[in-house]
């Protein structure tokens, strides 16, 4: 068996960036696990730009934020085992790992770092009605096929969802010669950053049908693949109201209907999971219910852009180099709670240490899109801080800092969306 | 007065422009500006896509114009990408298509591919 200080499982953007940091922090010894060939994960299929303003000020590509990140790793000496297979984690942090040219191999880490991002949702996950037939892909896939194999998936598309990657892979889809006939949202409101409704679906005339869902899917009986979509008016719980359906004649059908954060090596860890983001409690160093097991990016919380991954991924690197040194933190808690209009947080708990200096830094979605409104911090039922916003929405994740020195006094607090004062 | 939603950022600020006098207001920093004045003027892109990469280890690679070029010449670059056979290996930057449909626009790489072993 091997040992290396620090461990981080995934070579995407989280881990990149994690390994670098910890690499910058002091930790000499560090090994990036990685399933695919390539470092950068799901970047090298984003070929689409708009990465990069927050952390380089500049429009980047996403092969190219990626490239920004190898390159800085290949400067240090962290260790990369790329096309290995992380089969199982254990709490005593022994990592179980497969690759064809090393085998099975058992790897002791003393802190690790988990940054295995998410998958897509599938058809089976939202159980559409219908066919099963050929032509219905996850639109993570489809934009693989299209992006790194040269493939299109087909000429006729209907896209259920509108996040981000089915904003992207329609406007795509359009560039490659297929023609996008409709883009299906259940909810009242796009799920995708403003921008991409804009320059993806209006920039191409590609209608989007707010309040509607696929309600049946009907195969060609010569070829075995989607011929036509049914889809239907959804009233305010989501629910199909029967005598609105309408067909679309379509030969493929692409799904991005959310992600979910890739959590089963930490399940098998022990590590506590919230089932409101499906990704590991955290406490404000972001280790996880396990001492000197830190979680960031996708597998933590699904981040809409990939500025904040790296943001992320850079405090859990300087946290777990100071575990490394510093051995694990005991204190007493503040719970963080998710309030009215605030679906959860992250971190789920706020240990009590050093309450003199510096700041905490909560993340979270809101439930429904609002205006004008102030993001409120309350303890004890007072309110301790309050961050107005103009534009509140569930496709953007928000960001708030407070000092702690403000929190020294409470046990709980909660985050809620109010009124503006008068 | 034209109401737009900016796309230079993910931040998505709401634009109001005024097509006569090209004042902008709702933006957060000056790209902002920018972009709603030329979305009322002469709408431009950055188009991204893959051109057939040959003795590498993938057969794509991705490409983008390094500056954007106007909406209405979108499918026209499209068309050209379409005909590009690149050699690996490639580097980010590497000039692919130099000053296409006369606009001073440049097609580039985005992505790495190393060649083949053989």
């Amino acid at each position: 068996m091997c040992e290396h200080d620090l461990v981080i499982i995934g070579g995407g953007p989280a881990g990149l960036s994690a390994a670098y940091s910890a690499f910058q922090n002091g930790v000499k010894d560090i090994l990036i696990i990685e399933r695919d060939s390539h470092l950068g994960g799901i970047l090298n299929q984003c070929i689409h730009n708009g990465f990069g303003l927050h952390k380089f000020r500049e429009e980047l590509t996403g092969p190219e934020y990626a490239q920004r990140y190898i390159d800085l790793i290949h400067q240090t000496n962290v260790h990369i085992k790329s096309d290995t297979m992380v089969l199982d984690l254990s709490k005593d942090k022994t990592i179980h790992c497969i690759s064809a040219s090393e085998g099975y191999q058992h790897i002791r880490a003393k802190a690790i770092i988990l940054a295995m991002g998410c998958r897509e949702r599938t058809r089976g996950a939202i159980s559409i009605p219908g066919s099963r037939c050929s032509g219905i892909f996850t639109a993570g896939a489809a934009q693989k096929y299209c992006n790194i194999d040269g493939y299109l998936v087909g000429k006729k598309i209907v896209i259920l969802g509108s996040g981000d990657i089915g904003l992207i892979m329609a406007r795509r889809m359009v560039l490659e010669g297929a023609k996008v006939v409709a883009d299906i949202e259940i909810c009242p409101y796009s799920n995708g950053l403003n921008r991409n409704v804009v320059q993806c679906l209006n920039d191409y005339d590609i209608p989007l049908y707010l309040s509607h869902t696929v309600t049946d899917i009907i195969s060609d009986k010569n070829n075995g693949r989607v011929k036509k979509i049914v889809i239907s008016e959804v009233d305010e719980n989501k629910k199909p109201i029967s005598g609105t359906e309408q067909e679309i004649e379509c030969d493929t059908l692409l799904l991005s209907v959310g992600l979910i954060p890739e959590n089963e090596l930490s399940q098998n860890a022990g590590i506590e999971i919230d089932p409101r983001t499906k990704g590991p409690i955290v406490y404000d160093n972001l280790e996880t219910s396990v001492a000197g097991i830190f979680a960031c990016g996708n597998v933590l919380q699904v981040h809409d852009l990939v500025d904040y991954v790296s943001l992320e991924a850079e405090r859990a690197g300087e946290n777990a180099a100071k575990y490394l040194t510093e051995g694990e933190i005991h204190s007493s808690l503040i719970k963080v709670e998710n309030r009215s209009d605030v679906s959860y947080t992250i971190p789920q708990y706020i240990r009590k240490t050093n309450m003199e200096e510096g700041m905490i830094q909560i993340s979270f979605r809101v439930r429904r899109p609002m205006k004008n409104k102030r993001i409120v911090i309350e303890g004890h039922g007072k309110e301790i801080a309050s961050f107005p916003r103009i534009i509140l929405a569930p496709a953007e994740m928000e960001n708030i800092k407070i000092e702690k020195n403000k929190l020294k006094d409470v046990s709980i607090i909660g985050i809620s969306i109010k009124e503006m004062q008068k | 007065m034209k109401e737009l939603i900016c796309i230079s950022c993910p931040r998505g600020c709401h634009l109001k422009v005024d097509e006569k006098t090209l004042s902008v207001t709702g933006n957060s920093c000056p790209r902002g500006k920018i972009y709603g004045i030329s979305e009322v003027t002469n709408p431009v892109r950055t188009i991204t896509s893959t051109v057939k990469i040959s003795g590498g280890m993938l057969s794509r690679v991705s490409v983008k114009t390094d500056k954007p070029i106007a909406k209405t010449k979108i499918f026209a670059v499209m068309k050209l990408l379409n005909q590009v056979q690149l050699t690996a290996p490639v580097n980010i930057g590497d000039l692919v298509l130099e000053n296409i449909l006369d606009t001073d626009v440049n097609i580039v790489v985005t992505k790495k591919v190393e060649a083949k072993y053989e």
